[in-house]
């Protein structure tokens, strides 16, 4: 991987203070997990339908999220498990989500492709490749106009980069100066393709950025604090009046595409180097280097697990949603009604 | 009462309504200094400034997304998508995110927009800025449609898709923008899926939508006079929300149906509207329902040609005729 421009410091990571960087490492193993064990439910037949796995890219939905202010919107793609755990979604109402019940976010109406928590400032997860960036752009036009210094985030894949949204969305927030952070998490593949192998420039989204006239900025995505330092950044920016910024997360699934992906296309000399690269082993190892007790990092650890397991337990338990409920909230007044 | 143009009336219903709330905000290509190039934003601008009216690239997609992103927001966008043919441009905006986002969402996400755009015949723009395509957004779960047919209407059902807490889609039609007629002063809404009985006949019910809504009370007028058939006239006004309950009473009453659709034959707006009819009041009916539709071929430009195909006052008029006399003659 190359990390051309905008290298994010050793020495200005460190001014991220212990209790960040704490949180980070935190969020990152809550994601891992839950993400492992939404793997297994699948398995157990229990998650229907289908499922985007964010496995090893957990350092860009803390790094983000640490950033962002409890107001701010998140906006995702159908690989959005990670960015709306992060946001503060609790894992009983994300599972709960995945395998159709009552205590899902959406009461089993969206399913994992659609995860929202408005509560929580998830906006939605957006299942049609690119469609959420002119969403997001709107949302800080909004923010904008109402003049609440909130920003809006789309977080998108590689694959997105090519599709028209993304670059009508770039243009609008370019032109009207919106508080918007734009999200590459490059993990090098389009669904089951090289994303080198159908785009014209080595860095899809950065390349594209000067198009647009703002910053190229390509960062090691499996890096919370680089992560973290560079959209802290951003936000600052977009907070402050200086407008949208785009930033290409370099990273990698661990997974396939989708469930019914084993991802055989990728070279195992490839997999094995992203690997070593975990972004939540070497974040441990990092926080463990700069003097952080290994107890401290064991109690975060055991303590998602224990939350983990009663929120699985507690959404197996979760009864499936009323039938009713497939018929309601069409329209604002809750129902279905298209006649009298 | 205030003469008022169909495209001025457009102009007044969204300031009334910028007037009145201040979420309210206007945005499209060329709709603020240049006033709309149908020119029905015209002094929107001068009114309310650059920040609430707003010019946007041609990125149809950008329009309706920002749309969607500024109203689950806090704001009420009312977006301009310019002929409503480019509506195919960002149809998974209109079909796939602001339809459904409530819905997938388990309400946690409210949609209070309005996607206004130039629908219909009648400018000899060929068959990619003619068509009249309400049907397509009839087709999708979650959104509501609208198609006034007079300037009074233009202002009154405009304001109350502003208000609406759901999204819609409204259709102005290009052929009617510059007709005049009385616009209530002051404060005017229409609610949305009201029918409206312009004409009250005995023999048959004719049901219309935007600008065949003149040409079925011509063509009424013609059979009245020359024919001797007594013809109820009705504007259905709103596709979704449907007013069946109007349309079933005007049609149990006279027993012969009769729809004017300007969008092509195939699930046309009217083959819900028949099927709906058949299914209820099928004891009541005298004879088949008749749809008289623009066949089914894409919008040829000439004006010899564009006339031939989309339905008029003579087209009306015979296909009535031939569909009561075929009834005697069975």
């Amino acid at each position: 991987m190359s990390v051309t421009q905008k290298a994010h410091s050793a020495q200005r990571n460190q001014e991220i203070p212990e209790a960040t960087r704490l949180r980070l490492f935190k969020l990152q193993v809550e994601i891992r997990y839950c993400e492992k064990r939404a793997y297994d439910l699948f398995l157990q037949n229990l998650v229907k339908g289908t499922s985007h796995l964010a496995l090893g890219q957990e350092a860009v939905a803390a790094g983000f999220a640490a950033a962002m202010n409890p107001d701010d919107y998140t906006f995702c793609t159908y690989r959005g498990h990670h960015h709306t755990l992060a946001r503060g979604a609790p894992m009983l109402s994300v599972l709960g989500e995945l395998m159709g019940r009552q205590c899902g976010l959406m009461k089993g109406k969206g399913g994992s492709m659609h995860l929202t928590s408005v509560a929580h400032g998830v906006m939605g997860s957006y299942a049609i490749v690119g469609a959420h960036l002119p969403i997001a752009a709107g949302a800080a036009w909004s923010a904008q106009y109402r003049g609440t210094k909130q920003v809006a985030c789309a977080f998108f894949g590689d694959g997105a980069t090519n599709i028209g949204a993304f670059h009508e969305a770039l243009n609008l927030a370019a032109v009207w100066k919106l508080p918007v952070v734009f999200c590459c998490e490059n993990n090098m593949y389009m669904e089951y393709t090289p994303i080198s192998a159908v785009t014209a420039v080595k860095h899809p989204a950065a390349d594209r950025a000067a198009s647009y006239g703002l910053e190229r900025q390509v960062i090691d995505g499996n890096d919370a604090d680089v992560v973290y330092s560079a959209a802290r950044d951003a936000f600052a920016k977009a907070r402050s009046g200086g407008g949208p910024s785009l930033i290409e997360c370099l990273t990698y699934r661990h997974s396939g595409h989708s469930r019914a992906d084993p991802a055989k296309y990728r070279p195992k000399e490839e997999l094995e180097e992203w690997l070593k690269r975990d972004p939540v082993t070497l974040y441990r190892n990092r926080l463990l280097a700069s003097g952080v007790a290994e107890g401290t990092l064991a109690k975060i650890e055991s303590e998602a697990m224990t939350k983990l397991d009663q929120a699985t337990e507690a959404a197996k338990a979760s009864p499936t949603p009323s039938l009713e409920s497939a018929m309601s909230d069409v329209w604002a007044d809750g129902g279905n009604a298209w006649r009298n | 009462m205030a003469q008022l143009s169909y495209r001025d009336a457009v102009a007044a219903a969204i300031a009334q309504e910028m007037r009145r709330d201040e979420r309210v905000v206007l945005f499209g290509e060329d709709t603020a200094a240049a006033g709309g190039v149908f020119k029905t934003t015209v002094g929107l601008f001068e009114e309310f400034g650059p920040r609430r009216v707003k010019d946007t690239p041609i990125s149809e997609l950008a329009i309706l997304g920002a749309a969607m992103g500024a109203a689950m927001t806090g704001l009420r966008p009312v977006a301009e998508i310019m002929f409503s043919d480019f509506l195919a441009c960002c149809w998974d905006y209109v079909a796939n995110e602001i339809a459904k986002t409530r819905y997938m969402s388990d309400g946690q996400i409210s949609i209070p927009l309005v996607i206004r755009t130039a629908n219909g015949a009648g400018s000899r723009f060929g068959a990619q800025h003619s068509q009249s395509v309400e049907n397509w957004a009839m087709a999708i779960p979650g959104l509501k449609v609208v198609a006034p047919s007079t300037p009074a209407d233009a202002k009154g059902l405009l304001a109350a898709a502003i208000r609406d807490p759901d999204p819609v889609v409204f259709f102005e039609h290009k052929s009617l923008l510059a007709n005049k007629a009385e616009v209530p002063e002051g404060e005017h809404v229409e609610p949305l899926g009201k029918a409206k009985v312009l004409r009250e006949g005995k023999d048959i019910t004719v049901i219309a939508l935007a600008a065949m809504v003149p040409r079925a009370l011509k063509a009424a007028e013609t059979l009245a006079a020359e024919h001797g058939i007594s013809a109820t006239v009705m504007d259905l006004r709103s596709l979704v929300p449907l007013d069946a309950k109007t349309l079933l009473a005007e049609s149990a009453r006279t027993g012969r149906v009769f729809t004017v659709e300007e969008n092509p034959r195939l699930c046309g707006w009217g083959a819900e509207i028949a099927s709906v009819i058949q299914e209820e009041i099928f004891g009541a009916l005298k004879g088949p329902i008749v749809r008289i539709t623009t066949p089914h071929v894409p919008l040829p430009a000439a004006d010899q040609l564009e006339d031939a195909v989309v339905p008029s006052v003579a087209r009306i008029v015979a296909e009535v005729r031939r569909g009561l006399d075929s009834r005697r003659a069975a």
